[in-house]
């Protein structure tokens, strides 16, 4: 056998210890509610200079201050139930309605590509011509059919929305490796067993990418069928303050538009978190 | 399907023939590729055979004609008396990735085969016979552990539990532990071993390894490429049990020498 010289530093020895500090770049450590908060300033600072200074005229750039004074005027009467909570109600509804019906849809036309050949063959090439075409183009003929209410917009807000969610879904059924199906095989699953013990499963962070995706496109069509089928949405509101030139107006409505997009986004995310547990986080993670 | 005794279902003696392949060739449609060419095997009783063979020979292709996942293009294929026509029961089948499903537990996936074919509430009492084999295998305490945090063996570990928790009368394993360490893939190997012995199971194993092959195996089946076919069956009569320090005694060494030389000349053809 051969000896090994060991190492094991004497009492007398101090042990040389190898702690060391990383090299982190300084603006890496910056904590990220500083950062948001500088950047936020910067931007904030950039646009009072602009329109202080007189660079740009103020019916096409309010002031930062003015924008804020509309902010509480449009949050008070959204609180009160003023005129506009009925409006931005009727977007949200439009949002839900659309959403569920682009689900219920996307996921059926996903599975139906995703898992069969013949939706492969015959179905698939349908959906991508028709994904390519610009979906906004549609909303003339949303109204021609369903008239200036909420179906016209729902129908729109959902058609945006299908498509990813079908991506998503036939990407996520195809998410399996060969092992498990071959595994699935051995065991004597069934198609129906192993599309739902584990086909599903699998494509689960795919189906919800897709379903994100899916959400930010239902509230651009929602308010897309606003502005062009009229209504009584918040994105009518938007139309009208712009056509009054109220530009103050139209960027708080905005803000309080995206404060609805963005809720429906973490929904989704929080959905994700929940159902697909196993999955890693891949962003904001250091060290496991 | 017969409920036999714990550690001998199949009912077959020790010895007497469970699998029988007789002239099994297979060349693939898609590409015209003569996979295997008149295999003929048979399967003893607790044997453990070992197939070797350079990339392409066609060994993945016998062990899937013999799990009943695809057809032979000609031949025969017997199981316990009983022409192999699809996946069986009798049939436990390893791979070489663990493939636990991060969605269930290491006990609830090691019940998975059981859920599928017999439904949920059959997995539910399958969970006991689960903690068991878990606990035979050394991973007492991780049954409601997620895959995610299981080690490569320590999840190989867990899938080998799935293939037994039918109680399989052959197990076929496509080179199980190739993604594991050569320390730990000894240790499984051992493992394996123990396994086959106490659950009398007859095992057919697909290695790239010679020592693999001739610490583990009563017979070592070579395979010549382009077609794949037979070269040559070649008993191992070391004793048994096997242990690792057999594999520095000189007989081993000559053996594998022996199968060395033989997939050397195989090469050249
Ligand atoms: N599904 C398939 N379709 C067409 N040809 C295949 C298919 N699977 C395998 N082959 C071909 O059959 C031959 C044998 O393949 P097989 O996978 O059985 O080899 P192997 O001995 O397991 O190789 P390895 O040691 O690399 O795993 C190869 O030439 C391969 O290209
Ligand atoms: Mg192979």
């Amino acid at each position: 056998m051969t000896e090994f010289q060991t190492n094991h530093p004497t009492d007398e020895e101090t042990v040389q210890e190898t702690v060391w500090e990383q090299e982190v770049a300084f603006i890496d450590s910056v904590p990220r509610s500083v950062a948001m908060t500088f950047v936020f300033v910067v931007f904030i600072g950039t646009w009072q200079l602009v329109t202080a200074l007189g660079m740009v005229s103020p019916i096409i750039l309010p002031t930062p201050m003015e924008t804020f004074k509309d902010m509480i005027f449009v949050g008070q009467n959204l609180l009160t139930g003023g005129y506009m909570l009925d409006s931005l109600w009727i977007t949200i509804l439009e949002v839900i309605y659309g959403f569920a019906l682009a689900i219920a849809i996307g996921f059926s036309l996903g599975v139906l590509v995703g898992e069969t050949a013949f939706g492969e063959k015959a179905v698939m090439p349908y959906l991508v011509a028709i994904d390519t075409m610009p979906k906004v183009a549609f909303a003339p003929l949303f109204v021609a059919w369903l008239g200036f209410g909420i179906e016209s917009k729902v129908a729109l807000a959902a058609f945006i929305a299908t498509f990813p969610i079908v991506v998503g879904t036939a990407a996520g059924l195809h998410a399996a490796d060969e092992n498990a199906r071959m595994l699935f095989k051995t065991m004597g699953a069934s198609r129906m067993q192993t599309l739902i013990k584990m086909k599903l499963p699998t494509g689960l962070p795919q189906i919800f990418t897709g379903l994100k995706i899916g959400a930010v496109g239902v509230m651009a069509g929602a308010i897309t069928g606003e502005f062009l089928g009229g209504g009584k949405g918040f994105g009518e509101l938007i139309r009208v303050a712009a056509s009054q030139l109220n530009t103050p107006r139209v960027f708080s409505l905005i803000l309080y538009l995206s404060v609805v997009g963005l809720v429906l986004y973490l929904i989704v995310q929080w959905t994700q978190r929940r159902v697909v547990f196993w999955q890693k986080e891949t962003v904001g993670s250091y060290d496991g | 399907m017969t409920s036999a005794a714990a550690h001998d279902y199949s009912g077959v003696p020790q010895g007497a023939p469970v699998y029988e392949l007789t002239n099994v060739s297979k060349t693939y449609a898609r590409n015209q590729v003569v996979a295997l060419q008149d295999v003929s095997l048979t399967l003893r009783k607790g044997s453990f055979t070992s197939v070797i063979g350079s990339s392409g020979c066609g060994k993945s292709t016998l062990l899937k004609i013999m799990a009943g996942l695809i057809p032979p293009t000609k031949g025969r294929v017997i199981l316990q008396n009983k022409p192999v026509t699809g996946p069986r029961r009798d049939i436990g089948m390893m791979f070489q990735q663990a493939t636990l499903f991060p969605w269930k537990t290491a006990a609830e996936n090691i019940v998975l085969p059981i859920e599928i074919r017999d439904g949920k509430a059959a997995a539910k009492k399958a969970m006991e016979a689960a903690h068991d084999l878990l606990e035979m295998v050394g991973l007492k305490g991780f049954e409601d552990v997620y895959p995610n945090e299981l080690s490569g063996g320590m999840a190989q570990r867990a899938s080998i539990c799935r293939m037994l928790i039918t109680e399989p009368a052959v197990l076929l394993l496509d080179e199980p532990f190739s993604a594991l360490d050569e320390l730990s893939r000894d240790l499984m190997n051992m493992e394996l071993q123990r396994i086959c012995r106490e659950q009398n199971a007859t095992a057919f194993l697909v290695t790239h390894s010679i020592q693999e092959a001739v610490i583990l195996s009563d017979d070592i089946v070579v395979m010549k490429p382009r077609p794949g076919r037979i070269a040559e069956v070649v008993p191992v009569d070391l004793p048994r049990p096997r242990t690792l320090d057999m594999m520095t005694t000189q007989k081993f060494g000559e053996i594998v020498d022996r199968i060395r030389a033989m997939l050397d000349k195989g090469e050249d053809m």
